[in-house]
């Protein structure tokens, strides 16, 4: 079932991390690849067992330290891209690209404290121009469709609707010109 | 309790399958497993109602199998009701890469259309 549509044209440039920028609760935010070190794994541990359960979305980010630290295991395994907007040495935000066949799956979380302050639209870009860099062309989510905020966000940044049928919001972006399409990978179906 | 549990061939029908038998034998349920049309399987129903029939052998159960043809959601609503079923019990989707959980349409349907209580198996 790997029939997922995206926009004919590429995408416009995103910046590429790093970056800095001020929110607008006057905060100095840095946008960075995530290192692969303990002492930001350890941050992103601590953002993530303090996330508020009532941001869930299908299931993620999960609940207790154990299965965090499982999930983050998997997500940040070296075919992954992970991006981070830090405030000083606190984690505020996290976005990610899973692969997925040919294309990959986007998330992003901004812990609660951090939200409303413009950092989600700084992260999400700064991911999207890091994917751009490492060569990346086409990205996929889903995301819970009576989640407004969100929503508007991935239509500003240029994702498309690929699928409006079920509970969740499927939508696409075209990230880099690829050679013609190659047919689509098999995905086990379920 | 009588219960319907509806399985088309994904992982999670087969979750489902196991944990519903399971519980049925403890609690003595009146089970029944319907196999539907999920053209999102790549097990064919053949298959599918083999490995329904292995599970409940296994079990000591005496439960039924039937093959359901049809749009799968509609047709496990209907039977429910006519057949006076407790509760419809299904897989409860599956995962993508980034671990997100996905209920399938199946689910969505039979969700908000049955009148019986609904299980999703996790």
């Amino acid at each position: 079932m790997n029939d997922r549509r995206y926009p004919d044209a590429v995408a416009d440039a995103f910046p590429v991390p790093p970056t800095e920028f001020t929110d607008r609760d006057d905060r100095t935010v840095e946008i960075r690849p995530y290192d692969g070190s303990d002492a930001e794994y350890r941050s992103l541990v601590e953002m993530y067992d303090a996330f508020d359960p009532a941001d869930r979305a299908q299931g993620i980010p999960p609940g207790g330290e154990g299965r965090i630290r499982e999930w983050l295991d998997a997500i940040l395994a070296d075919d992954c891209h992970n991006v981070i907007a830090w405030c000083g040495d606190e984690v505020a935000g996290h976005a990610t690209l899973v692969p997925d066949g040919d294309a990959y799956e986007l998330a992003i979380f901004v812990h609660q404290t951090y939200q409303r302050a413009g950092i989600g639209t700084h992260l999400i870009r700064g991911l999207l121009g890091y994917g751009q860099s490492v060569g990346i062309q086409k990205v996929w989510l889903t995301v819970e469709r009576w989640n407004r905020a969100a929503v508007s966000l991935y239509k500003k940044i240029g994702f498309e609707t690929s699928n409006a049928e079920s509970f969740e919001l499927e939508m696409g972006l075209r990230l880099n010109e690829g050679d013609e399409e190659t047919s689509e990978s098999d995905t086990e179906g379920s | 309790m009588k219960i319907l549990c509806g399985i088309g061939g994904s992982d999670d029908s087969f979750r489902a399958l196991d944990r519903t038998v399971e519980r049925a034998a403890v609690a003595n349920d009146d089970l029944t497993v319907a196999v539907v049309d999920n053209e999102d399987s790549s097990v064919s129903p053949d298959d599918v109602m083999r490995r329904a029939r292995d599970a409940i052998g296994d079990s000591g159960l005496d439960a039924d199998v039937r093959r359901v043809e049809g749009d799968p959601g509609s047709r496990l609503v209907e039977i429910a009701e006519r057949e006076a079923f407790d509760e419809i019990v299904l897989g409860g989707g599956h995962t993508s890469p980034m671990g997100k959980i996905t209920i399938g349409p199946i689910a969505e349907f039979v969700l908000l259309n049955a009148k019986t209580s609904v299980r999703l198996v996790r």
